[in-house]
């Protein structure tokens, strides 16, 4: 009964995995094998190497602010009338359903510069309005808040799981013995949701390391290449280029990061489930 | 003493709230402003003059009313659904057969299998679409929307497998004792007991299916070039572009009743969706 999914994962996981390593030492033309030449003309490009600080940026700052932010509205819904939390709860998880491709296409139109609401905004609070799609600080800063607006619901919701499992016995005789909010986040809701906490990040970590569909609608890896990340380089390289193994080798340099990622949430979760 | 406890709650709450209304303002201003773009006229939405948040010189469904007349938005549309219900059928018929097999069978090696399953979870649409792209090519499916009807359940059985796993587990094992005693198949027992069992967890499922399919957006992109057998995401960010002037209102109107069917199937189904969501953090 296991056959369809051993079929599955190996004729279009496994296979297309080793066939990748495989590509990823091909010339352009796939005609004739050039060992590691692929990764090693990669690690001589700029763009390569901007794309190696962008990613590694992005998944940074996005995957800490999601969590700060996960953190802070999974606190404050956890402390509202249980009766109200519901609907926080269903209208914070919005971003997270609509599919991103598509509310992309909606932010970019919020950064247009000119018409929309974002600068609008800016200006009426006294900011001067922000070149945001084609100043490479701001698209970094424009590709970062789009994915931090659609992972902080995912955030929000694994923690406030976490939040309703810890024992109201232990908030209680705390309070009994004086215990401030700050001293309890400290001493209780941290060391308690520590393995959550760690799992959710490691877990968005390779989420958004593979992010697509962001940058590629708003910036397409522009403003001269400074937003490109791995998924969206080795799109531009291998199938938008045609130079399908350079593609390849770019893919596969998330592959460490990935693999190191799976490996600590396996271990996490053995831990916290034995 | 009671009143200072009481004011400080009310204080507490009060900036929860304010939080909490911070948050959802900066959640739902997108989805808004597309709205609202959606039903302006272009002349409104081209003009500098007024406040944009809001609707000040009356609202159309034109843009709504060109999507349907001017553009293959229906047709988009119609291969979403010609993908989206196979790949869900045949994405939930393999993770039932093959979590009950891991949760029951005990076969040597179904460790190993659960593992793996899990590490398949893992892998991102962007780590393989190349080599897809070269295998799809093989095939001869390159250009065609059935192309994704193989692909895409690589992204869903993982993940569906592993929760009904939690699911089927939860059965007594005394329950299938009885049944094989009289006489029931695998196939009868997994009808009859399991299946009726785990019933939120085969909706939280069929959500999930439902939405990565729906949502995707690199495979098509990848492995879909012409325009009649564009799906619903790639059709509307490369098709509905047209020129150098942007039709931010069709656009907009486009983007927004795409995103409409996952959208309303959370709201109806928002606690097996959420239930899903959250089986990774709670179950293990």
């Amino acid at each position: 009964m296991c056959l369809p999914l051993v079929a599955l994962i190996g004729g279009l996981v496994a296979y297309p995995f080793f066939y990748s390593i495989y590509l990823s030492m091909l010339n352009k033309r796939e005609t004739a094998f050039i060992g590691l030449d692929n990764f090693r003309f990669l690690m001589t490009r700029d763009v390569f190497w901007q794309v190696v600080q962008t990613s590694f940026v992005f998944t940074g700052l996005a995957v800490f602010w999601k969590a700060v932010l996960g953190f802070t509205l999974a606190l404050v819904i956890h402390t509202v009338p249980t009766g109200g939390q519901r609907i926080w709860r269903g209208l914070s998880l919005i971003p997270w359903v609509m599919p991103l491709a598509l509310s992309s296409l909606g932010w970019w139109w919020i950064y247009e510069p000119t018409h929309s609401a974002l600068n609008w905004l800016l200006v009426l609070i006294g900011i001067s309005p922000k070149p945001w799609l084609s100043d490479p600080y701001w698209a970094k800063v424009a590709v970062i808040l789009v994915n931090v607006w659609y992972g902080t619901p995912f955030f929000m919701i694994t923690y406030l799981a976490g939040l309703k499992s810890i024992p109201a016995e232990l908030f209680e005789s705390s309070a009994i013995d004086g215990a401030s909010g700050l001293q309890r986040l400290r001493h209780i809701t941290l060391p308690m949701l520590k393995s959550i906490i760690a799992i959710t990040m490691l877990f968005s970590t390779i989420v958004t390391l593979a992010t697509f569909d962001i940058v590629r609608v708003l910036t397409r890896g522009g403003p001269r290449q400074s937003t490109h990340m791995f998924g969206t380089y080795a799109f531009e390289l291998g199938i938008a280029s045609g130079d399908v193994p350079l593609g390849a080798a770019v893919s596969l340099f998330m592959f460490p990061i990935l693999a190191v990622s799976a490996f600590f949430i396996l271990r996490g979760i053995r831990r916290s489930t034995v | 003493m009671i009143r200072t406890k009481r004011a400080r709650r009310a204080l507490t709450l009060l900036v929860c709230y304010g939080v909490i209304a911070g948050f959802v303002v900066f959640f739902l201003f997108p989805p808004y402003w597309m709205a609202i773009t959606s039903f302006k006229t272009n002349q409104e939405i081209e003009s500098l003059e007024g406040i944009p948040l809001i609707i000040q010189h009356g609202a159309t469904l034109r843009h709504y009313r060109d999507l349907f007349a001017k553009t293959d938005f229906l047709l988009y549309f119609m291969n979403s659904v010609l993908v989206t219900v196979p790949v869900v059928f045949f994405s939930m018929v393999i993770s039932v057969l093959a979590a009950y097999a891991l949760s029951r069978l005990g076969f040597a090696g179904a460790g190993v299998i659960g593992t793996g399953v899990f590490l398949v979870y893992l892998v991102p649409d962007s780590l393989l679409f190349i080599p897809l792209f070269k295998i799809i090519g093989a095939l001869g499916l390159l250009n065609s929307k059935w192309s994704l009807v193989l692909v895409y359940p690589t992204l869903i059985v993982p993940f569906c497998t592993w929760l009904l796993i939690g699911y089927f587990a939860s059965i007594p094992k005394e329950l299938d004792e009885a049944a094989l005693v009289d006489g029931a198949g695998h196939l009868q027992m997994l009808v009859l007991i399991f299946l009726p069992v785990a019933v939120p967890g085969l909706i939280a499922a069929t959500i999930f299916a439902f939405t990565v399919s729906w949502s995707g957006f690199l495979y098509p992109l990848a492995f879909i070039f012409s325009s009649g057998e564009q799906v619903l995401t790639t059709g509307t960010v490369t098709s509905l572009i047209k020129g150098d002037v942007y039709h931010w209102g069709g656009l907009m109107a486009g983007a927004l009743l795409a995103s409409l069917p996952p959208v309303l199937l959370y709201v109806f189904l928002m606690d097996y969706y959420i239930s899903g969501l959250t089986a990774g953090s709670t179950k293990g």
